[in-house]
């Protein structure tokens, strides 16, 4: 029983729980519906697994959610509400675009040159929202819900002006190839590079068929810092503390005001960075006339949620979230069900999350009951 | 016209955050409607079914909220984003199967009404013929009003928002106050989806209620939590919106996306402005425990 009691009281287990609830509904919801669950799972994990590109897709699909996830669970801890993630992504792509479209240096200036304008731009999106709050005690979600919308008309401008409007398309001029950073691309098409691929099939297929790039690597890296400045830096401390209790933080003399803003920044900047990895990392390295929203940001939501807020919680779940929208195409392709079904699994899990809060509760008393049979 | 929806929407979240509990799920609420709507209007071939019909399903598909956050008193942000992934999914979902495959479904033979009939020659008459979601959304704000602050329930609905424990010592139940609001809540949120896909457009697309969910949220918070403020807010949002196409007609030399910018960067302005702190009911979103203070 203790042991039970024991792992019930891990957050992890609820999360797991919640998983499988998840592909519970799912399979009785495609079940009802007339489709064979078994046959759509195993096109689904064949879809993410079958194939070593496949896997690399899955990578690279959950990299640029995995960073808008760690915005949104940043800000999460800190009592913070980031629905404006999906803005500051947008901004973040369309200033990665812009410098990287107007400068052209070497990889060594270029590459951190264009990533860090996308966080820049990122930075004060977000830190708008806090300085709104901060000062004038503006909801947050009110104001960020509004420059998401601003964000989405200020790239199609930007996309639109006569300077980066590529013509004949709804697209703007790729960022200069200096500023890549997928996995050795020059290399990769040349002649010397075919001839080697060609001997390693594994090799081959992951990097000529998927952008391989170093997003994932640099998701990770920030995932660790994000751990690190909340829980083992004395300014981490105090954003927790304003997130558990901003009254308390006050009374305790941390400045309110000044941490919200901090951390709206931060959020805003791992959005934007998530963007320029995108636009770096990714074909076709450049930004395009949107029409709605690509829902970088707020799938981002949705993982944070998943991970429990936790930054490397962020990692796993950004990898299931990208697993799950990645394969989900080929449910629709394989079986013909509707890949709405993973939207549906998706909501699914991210309901049963939120409902598995309570399996902790339960395992208290679970171990009350326990003790006092015990006595 | 277009503010309906809206209007509905955002009523929905007063009534769900006035009883203290977080709706952000509005968004999934509208999108079933909508769909339910124009699904049940096409194959009843009456527009008024339909909007009921939407009604049901927005209160059905609400009930989990309620359920995930009164009994389960999960947290009430993550449950309403859960339902706005699951809403739209099963809305395509269905859609699919209704519709063999396609995601849109087919156009409603007759939409809801104008009150003042069809073919207005008069272009006076014409003006003033509104949709007549346009008078119910005005009608249920009045009613929503008149409710929260006139009548006992009203006031009964109020406290569990602000002190649920006070409430609770008085013998209101304080769960069945919030899980019939959320049903409410859940009940308009559906019909301002469906009077989106009956009145506005006359079927359901992928993209109808994109994103309208959460301004109706904004609108909800600019508002101030009330009813009035909420519509008034939709009305700003509409205004502007009405603002920036009359002057894309002008042909006054601002770029379109400038001119699409407008309602929201009015919106902040007129935040910072006149509106500042907006304060949520203080019990909002924190699940209540029987016996805690």
């Amino acid at each position: 029983m203790d042991r039970t009691v024991k792992i019930l009281k891990k957050p992890i287990t609820s999360t797991i729980i919640a998983i499988l609830c998840g592909f519970l509904v799912a399979a009785i919801v495609l079940a009802v519906t007339g489709y064979n669950p078994g046959a759509s799972f195993g096109a689904l994990f064949n879809g993410i697994l079958g194939r070593p590109k496949y896997i690399s897709n899955v990578i690279i699909k959950a990299t640029p959610i995995t960073l808008t996830a760690l915005s949104v669970a940043f800000a999460y801890k800190v009592g913070l509400f980031n629905i404006g993630s999906e803005g500051q992504y947008i901004v973040g792509a369309m200033t990665a675009n812009i410098v990287g479209y107007l400068c052209n240096f070497p990889p060594v200036i270029q590459i951190p040159l264009v990533v860090i304008s996308g966080m820049v731009a990122g930075a004060l999106w977000g830190g708008i929202v806090g300085f709104l709050k901060a000062k004038f005690g503006i909801h947050e979600v009110l104001t960020s819900i509004m420059l998401n919308w601003i964000a989405l008309y200020l790239s199609n401008l930007a996309v639109q002006s006569s300077v980066f409007h590529q013509p004949n398309t709804t697209a703007a001029y790729p960022v200069n190839p200096s500023s890549y950073t997928m996995l050795l691309p020059n290399w990769k098409t040349s002649d010397a590079g075919i001839a080697f691929l060609s001997q390693h099939k594994l090799l081959k297929e992951v990097l000529l068929k998927t952008d391989v790039n170093f997003g994932f690597l640099v998701a990770i890296a920030a995932a660790i810092l994000v751990w690190l400045l909340l829980y083992r830096s004395s300014r981490g401390y105090e954003l927790r503390a304003v997130g558990l209790n901003r009254d308390a933080a006050e009374f305790a003399g941390i400045s309110v005001t000044k941490n919200i803003v901090l951390t709206m920044l931060i959020a805003g900047a791992l959005s934007g960075l998530a963007a320029s990895m995108a636009i770096t990392g990714t074909n076709p390295h450049r930004i395009s006339i949107l029409s709605a929203f690509e829902n970088n940001g707020f799938n981002g939501l949705s993982v944070a949620f998943i991970a429990g807020s936790s930054p490397i919680g962020c990692i796993f779940a950004g990898l299931l979230f990208g697993g799950l929208l990645y394969g989900g195409q080929s449910i629709q392709a394989n079986i013909g069900a509707p890949s709405e079904i993973i939207n549906i699994m998706i909501g699914t899990i991210v309901f049963f999350v939120a409902l598995t809060k309570v399996v902790p509760a339960l395992a208290v008393r679970l171990e009350k009951r326990g003790m006092r049979n015990a006595k | 016209m277009y503010s309906a929806p809206l209007i509905f929407g955002a009523l929905a979240g007063v009534i769900s955050e006035r009883s203290g509990v977080v709706n952000l799920g509005i968004e999934g609420m509208m999108t079933v409607g909508a769909f339910v709507g124009a699904a049940v209007g096409y194959f009843s071939g009456n527009a008024w079914i339909g909007f009921l019909a939407a009604g049901i399903a927005g209160a059905a598909f609400a009930l989990l909220h309620a359920i995930a956050a009164v009994t389960f008193k999960a947290d009430q942000t993550i449950s309403g984003i859960a339902l706005n992934l699951i809403g739209p999914g099963l809305a395509l979902f269905l859609c699919r199967l209704c519709f063999s495959g396609a995601t849109m479904s087919q156009p409603v033979p007759h939409k809801l009404p104008k009150i003042l009939g069809d073919a207005q020659e008069n272009t006076v008459a014409q003006n003033l013929n509104l949709d007549i979601t346009v008078v119910l959304a005005l009608a249920t704000m009045l009613i929503m009003w008149f409710v929260l602050y006139r009548t006992k329930w009203g006031l009964r609905i109020r406290s569990v928002g602000e002190h649920p424990a006070a409430a609770d010592t008085l013998g209101i139940s304080v769960d069945r106050t919030r899980y019939i609001c959320v049903l409410v809540s859940g009940m308009l949120a559906g019909l301002g989806g469906a009077s989106m896909t009956l009145a506005v457009i006359q079927q359901f697309t992928p993209t109808a209620i994109s994103g309208h969910g959460f301004i109706a949220l904004a609108a909800v918070i600019f508002g101030k939590w009330t009813p009035q403020g909420a519509y008034g807010a939709c009305l700003l949002f509409g205004f502007a919106e009405a603002l920036s196409v009359f002057l894309g007609l002008k042909n006054v030399p601002i770029p379109t996306e400038v001119l699409a910018m407008l309602p929201y960067i009015l919106s902040i302005v007129v935040l910072v402005l006149f509106v500042g702190r907006s304060v949520a009911p203080k019990a909002d979103g924190l699940p209540y425990e029987k016996g805690t203070r």
